[in-house]
């Protein structure tokens, strides 16, 4: 997993409540076998035409947020299908963080997984963040999580909390798998007293 | 255990899993059955060959295909879809690698996986079940821990049995009293998601209890805690009872004998506690319930079917007038139009909310001696071989063809637009499935969940219809 430390880009404003994961990556891209490749099928059902042509009022398609790396939305964003091709679509796309008042569950696990940051901040603020990502190119924001801060363009600067566990492991990248191997000892024996006390349970 | 804290469902099956605590308070979770199928596991197999880790369990991993699987002939003459006979034969090769037992296509016991795991025996009270599938949920109906996850949460899985998670918050649905005629399981989880919202169960597990929901077979169960994830929970369950014991009893692959006694012994402690606390609780009188219909783009715009599509104007704020436009405009309808005036182009009985033997009954007495509207293409899709198999063997399929409806091979079908049942732009659908998201059945498809006996209706009549006008003509 890319580390996330701090990030200083443009973000784009998607003013709207439950963008589902149907939104963000429609079913019939998810055949792919790989990791990558899904940035350009990122929201395809509104940044492409029926004849597959760009959606010119979508904001994806617009300078600059051709280069967003940072996506403001509202209410429990990444709602619906656990699909992880959604954060995976993000990330190709190159948005690292998407901030909004709260997020649907698994996406959220999912995003840290993939070094995809999930900030949650209050409505309001994030109608500020919507105000200034409005401005493109000359309001870039900043997204800290070593200090666990948003700096917004004008250098007002908003805290946001990440479980610790995950932001340490989004700081230096870490593959949480090789954590939990250090825990198969604990497994073992689990897995050896739930064999006595519920047989039905093996096969 | 006198004198311990009074505990849940949840609590007891998670205190029975935690096999370390981290000091953050993260648990590791040890998980008992791990169903896969062929979209979300690809990425996690390639991790762990790229680690060089193997399965730790593959006895306890259970693989399927169901979500690119036609529901034509083409299953038996091989997957036209290039992409998707890739992603199968993908997972045909993975699970050979990594020794992981796989219902092969051909099987009679090939199905959607939140169909087979209960079907089977294999999904069972008291069990930690998970799966790269939102609706995982589905087994939460047997009084298990049942959650979906995505794919690096699947690798984990995979290479550990266990998973790092954080507790959730304990939510109790009480549905009390006896539902009115016309009303099914999938009337009551719709109109607890348009109560509690999308949002309503973020954070939470929720526990669905009540005289309305004991009173429930099992499959109604099951679809009631299918679509716990679209209230926002992680999972839905119901506490296991003698309908549960009596159901794991009649399956091929359950405990039998001694094991099953034992094993009810145990399911009998897991019931919440009289005195436990719960961090939210909602209630609802059955009776207030009618058959329910969704007229926007999110599961908590949901209406009884004889309301009339609302209008923008009277939101209670700018953001939600302009959301709910947003919906009337990509569904092609009109504020204050009658939902019965809706007419639809397609019919979808099926997917892992409703495409149980149950299901295909309630969709068949209604169907029975009459015929599906001009004009609408009506499918009808079995949840899996042996669902197919029981409803031959019953003659649903002769009643539900006579009557014009398709009568097709199990898959997830037109719930996900990922395989060739597809909508095409415009199409409006009377559907059973879960999720009526923009683009869910297909680009620009319009959805309206409602259940199979809904469904049905809407074949018949031709437009959004309500089935306490078509009931069975036994009955009438």
């Amino acid at each position: 997993m890319q580390a996330f430390t701090v990030l200083n880009g443009i973000a784009a404003p998607m003013p709207q409540a439950n963008i589902d994961t149907d939104k963000i990556i429609p079913a019939r891209f998810l055949k792919s076998i790989e990791r990558s490749g899904f940035g350009k099928n990122l929201f395809a059902n509104y940044r492409y035409m029926p004849d597959g042509s760009e959606n010119p009022d979508f904001v994806l398609n617009q300078e600059p947020y051709r280069k967003a790396e940072v996506l403001i939305a509202f209410e429990n964003f990444g709602c619906g299908s656990s699909r992880e091709h959604a954060p995976w679509a993000l990330l190709d796309f190159g948005i690292r963080c998407v901030i909004a008042p709260d997020f649907a569950d698994i996406f959220h696990n999912n995003s840290f997984k993939n070094g995809v940051l999930p900030v949650k901040l209050p409505r309001a603020v994030c109608e500020q963040l919507m105000e200034d990502s409005r401005m493109g190119g000359n309001a870039k924001i900043t997204v800290d999580l070593e200090r666990e801060v948003v700096v917004r363009p004008n250098g007002e600067e908003i805290p946001f909390k990440i479980d610790p566990l995950r932001r340490h492991l989004m700081l230096n990248g870490l593959d949480d798998i090789g954590q939990t191997m250090q825990h198969v000892t604990a497994i073992d024996t689990y897995e050896a007293k739930q064999r006595a006390a519920q047989p039905w349970l093996n096969r | 255990m006198s004198g311990q804290k009074p505990r849940t469902l949840f609590d007891k099956i998670w205190d029975a899993h935690v096999v370390e605590t981290l000091p953050d308070g993260t648990a590791l979770l040890y998980i008992d059955l791990h169903l896969t199928h062929e979209v979300t596991t690809p990425q996690a197999y390639a991790g762990l060959r790229a680690a060089g880790r193997g399965v730790r369990r593959p006895d306890l991993t259970l693989a399927v295909v169901d979500h690119n699987i036609a529901t034509d002939a083409s299953r038996y003459t091989g997957i036209v879809d290039p992409e998707s006979r890739l992603q199968v034969e993908t997972l045909e090769k993975n699970v050979v690698e990594f020794g992981v037992p796989y219902i092969p296509l051909l099987s009679e016991r090939q199905g959607i996986v939140h169909v087979i795991g209960p079907e089977l025996g294999r999904s069972l009270p008291g069990m930690t079940i998970v799966c790269g599938d939102s609706h995982t949920a589905t087994h939460g109906a047997m009084g298990a821990l049942a959650f979906g996850i995505g794919t690096s949460e699947v690798e984990h899985v995979l290479a550990t049995q266990t998973l790092l998670q954080k507790p959730a918050k304990n939510m109790r649905v009480w549905v009390e009293g006896t539902l009115p005629v016309g009303c099914s399981a999938k009337d009551i989880t719709l109109a607890v998601i348009g109560k509690v919202g999308t949002a309503g169960g973020t954070g939470h597990v929720i526990e669905y209890a009540g005289d309305a929901i004991r009173a429930l077979d099992m499959a109604g169960r099951m679809t009631l805690c299918n679509m716990a994830i679209e209230g926002g929970a992680r999972a839905g369950m119901v506490a296991p009872d003698e309908k549960t014991f009596e159901y794991v009893a009649n399956t091929p692959d359950g405990p039998k004998g001694a094991a099953l006694e034992a094993a009810i012994a145990y399911w009998k402690t897991l019931p919440s506690d009289a005195g436990a606390h719960f961090d939210k609780e909602v209630r609802l009188r059955a009776e207030d319930i009618a058959p329910q219909v969704t007229w926007g783009t999110s599961p908590e715009d949901v209406l009884p079917i004889s309301a009339s599509v609302p209008d923008p104007a009277d939101a209670p704020n700018e953001t939600r007038r302009a959301q709910m436009q947003r919906m009337l405009d990509y569904m092609g309808i009109e504020a204050g139009q009658k939902l019965v005036d809706l007419k639809v182009d397609v019919v979808f009985i099926g997917s892992c909310t409703n495409s149980r033997i149950e299901d295909m009954r309630a969709a068949a007495a209604i169907a029975k001696g009459r015929q599906v509207a001009p004009g609408v293409r009506a499918l009808v899709v079995p949840g899996s071989g042996l669902v197919k198999k029981q409803a031959e063997a019953e003659g649903l399929d002769v009643v539900l063809r006579e009557a014009g409806f398709e009568w097709r091979e199990p898959s997830c079908s037109m719930c996900l637009g990922m395989n060739p049942d597809k909508l095409t732009p415009g199409q409006r659908c009377a559907s059973t499935s879960n999720r009526n998201f923009e683009g869910r059945q297909g680009p620009g498809g319009r959805t309206h969940l409602v259940s199979p006996a809904m469904a049905a209706a809407a074949a018949l009549a031709g437009h959004l219809a309500d089935v306490r006008d078509y009931q069975p003509k036994e009955m009438v």
